[in-house]
């Protein structure tokens, strides 16, 4: 399938509508980015099985 | 059904005993539907064609303020406890207590409205209509509420959670009893809306008690 | 018989904590990968190879995420409210937790419809928002999905959390085709301020294409950060167990 656009900085444009498109799908990705960078955050403080483990042990 | 004539009249008198906390949703409710002309400016035109939303939007918020108070006493003392283990059915009690509720707290509303109404310059028959819809509507209010209180009883957050828990829940009563009186005053008539108001009013009388009743169980197991 | 209760008896295991965390483990990448191909798919078609719409130019190319985010947001709802019935009926605290860890990714897929219906309309009908039915209905499901996590993580006592949870998403997806039907006649009374949106452009090929990849990746990526999540509130809530701590000797 053949490209539709000629030239980056005609993807870039949007046909004028640059601004929302990249608005759209820039604040998606940066949702996204909270989102699975929260859960990382949330499933480090938990720690892994094997400190878990060890914290357990000396309880 | 001796029962119930029996806890609400119990409720009734409770009520009685602690009328300042009435006349304070009723005050609330008044202060709230007279802020909108000094917020908005007095201008007759557009004071009549909100009228109806403001003092409907009134309604839903003061129909909430009493509502910590529905089960959390009840919670402390132990009553709660009692009439889960009497022989009254739960949801019956439940809908006892909402319907004293309502007529404590939801009827001087519906006293109150065709004043508020005046002051927004409403017709005599956009008054009546606006009275009908609050008389069918506030019921589903105060039993949305009271699924409300039930699921937050004892929370430290409770206060905050009911509006957020139950207003979303409510937009259709909103719309319906203001999408009332609008299309009594655009001459579309409002039979259909208030036949739908009433229709939900049915259905909800049915089912929430039995929700409250299940939602109060969680609560306090 | 004799099959049927092999197969439920199977179905219970996984609905444990404990089996279900290391499944979960293994799962997630899986279904993590399989939505970043899919995106990539749909995305390069969506914006690289798609032509452009004749009537409202690039700016139909939000529908790629707008759409399937709007579709994500009703689905998880329903997901929550099929794990709410399993709450009540098998009493599992699995479902329950699968429950919640899906109603912030559901809230989050709400929030991108709004905001993509936001930056779509503004170029197409000239308003940021536009109180449609469809935009309005959405904007509850946010305000339900946050009563929902507000109301979860007010209450300390996680059994009854699980089940007040379940018991609201029911009322919620209850109340939903309510809420629907009462916006949709709302807008219908107020004429004057109301948009059509209900036109349905003559999709191309590609655009259907990546439509459903990007839909597909979506759900598949809800899948992954459940998953993630429902292994994180296991491990919270059974810290103390035995088998946690056997799992991380292991």
């Amino acid at each position: 399938m053949p490209v539709f656009w000629n030239s980056v900085s005609e993807f870039v444009a949007m046909g004028g509508y640059g601004d929302y498109v990249w608005g759209a799908y820039g604040v998606t990705l940066m949702a996204i980015v909270i989102e699975v960078l929260a859960l990382r955050l949330r499933s480090r403080r938990l720690g892994t099985p094997a400190q878990r483990a060890l914290g357990a042990g000396q309880s | 059904m001796n029962a119930l004539v029996a806890i609400m009249r119990f409720e009734l008198l409770l009520a009685w005993r602690r009328k300042s906390a009435l006349a304070t949703t009723l005050g609330f409710f008044v202060i709230v539907a007279s802020l909108f002309p000094l917020g908005l400016g007095a201008d007759p035109q557009l004071l009549r064609l909100i009228g109806s939303g403001v003092v409907w939007v009134a309604a839903l918020l003061a129909t909430l303020l009493g509502l910590a108070r529905l089960f959390a006493a009840d919670h402390e003392d132990g009553t709660l406890e009692q009439l889960r283990l009497s022989c009254v059915p739960l949801p019956l009690a439940a809908l006892a207590k909402i319907g004293a509720h309502w007529l404590v707290t939801a009827v001087p509303l519906c006293l109150a409205a065709p004043i508020l109404g005046l002051q927004y310059g409403l017709s005599a028959s956009a008054i009546g209509v606006l009275v009908a819809s609050l008389v069918l509507g506030t019921p589903v209010l105060c039993l949305l509420g009271a699924m409300g209180a039930a699921l937050t009883l004892g929370l430290r957050a409770g206060g905050v959670l009911v509006p957020v828990l139950v207003l979303p829940l409510e937009v259709p009563v909103l719309i319906m009893g203001a999408g009332s009186v609008e299309a009594h005053m655009n001459g579309l008539g409002a039979g259909p809306w208030l036949s739908l108001l009433a229709a939900l009013l049915i259905v909800f009388v049915l089912a929430t008690p039995w929700v409250v009743a299940f939602a109060l169980r969680i609560s306090s197991e | 018989m004799a099959t049927l209760t092999a197969s439920r008896s199977r179905f219970f295991r996984y609905a444990s904590p404990a089996t279900f965390y290391p499944l979960a483990g293994r799962l997630w990448p899986w279904f993590a990968a399989v939505a970043a191909v899919l995106a990539l798919a749909g995305l390069a078609i969506g914006l690289l190879i798609a032509p452009t719409d004749a009537t409202q130019g690039d700016s139909y190319r939000i529908i790629f995420i707008h759409v399937p985010a709007a579709w994500m947001s009703m689905f998880i709802y329903l997901v929550m409210a099929f794990y709410a019935v399993l709450t009540f009926v098998f009493q599992t605290r699995l479902s329950a937790m699968m429950m919640r860890a899906l109603a912030p990714t559901g809230a989050m897929f709400t929030f991108i419809a709004l905001w993509t219906g936001a930056l779509w309309g503004k170029p197409t009908w000239g308003a940021w928002w536009v109180w449609d039915a469809r935009l309005t209905s959405e904007l509850i499901l946010l305000f339900l999905y946050l009563g929902f996590m507000a109301l979860q993580s007010a209450i300390d006592d996680t059994r009854r959390a699980d089940r007040a949870g379940a018991l609201v998403a029911l009322v919620g997806v209850v109340n939903v085709p309510i809420i629907y039907f009462s916006v949709k006649w709302w807008n219908t009374l107020h004429q004057g301020a109301s948009v059509s949106l209900t036109r349905a452009p003559s999709m191309a090929r590609e655009m259907l294409i990546g439509m459903l990849l990007m839909a597909l990746a979506c759900w598949m990526y809800s899948i992954a950060v459940a998953l993630v999540r429902v292994r994180a509130l296991i491990v919270e809530r059974e810290r103390d167990a035995a088998w946690l701590r056997e799992a991380g000797e292991a």
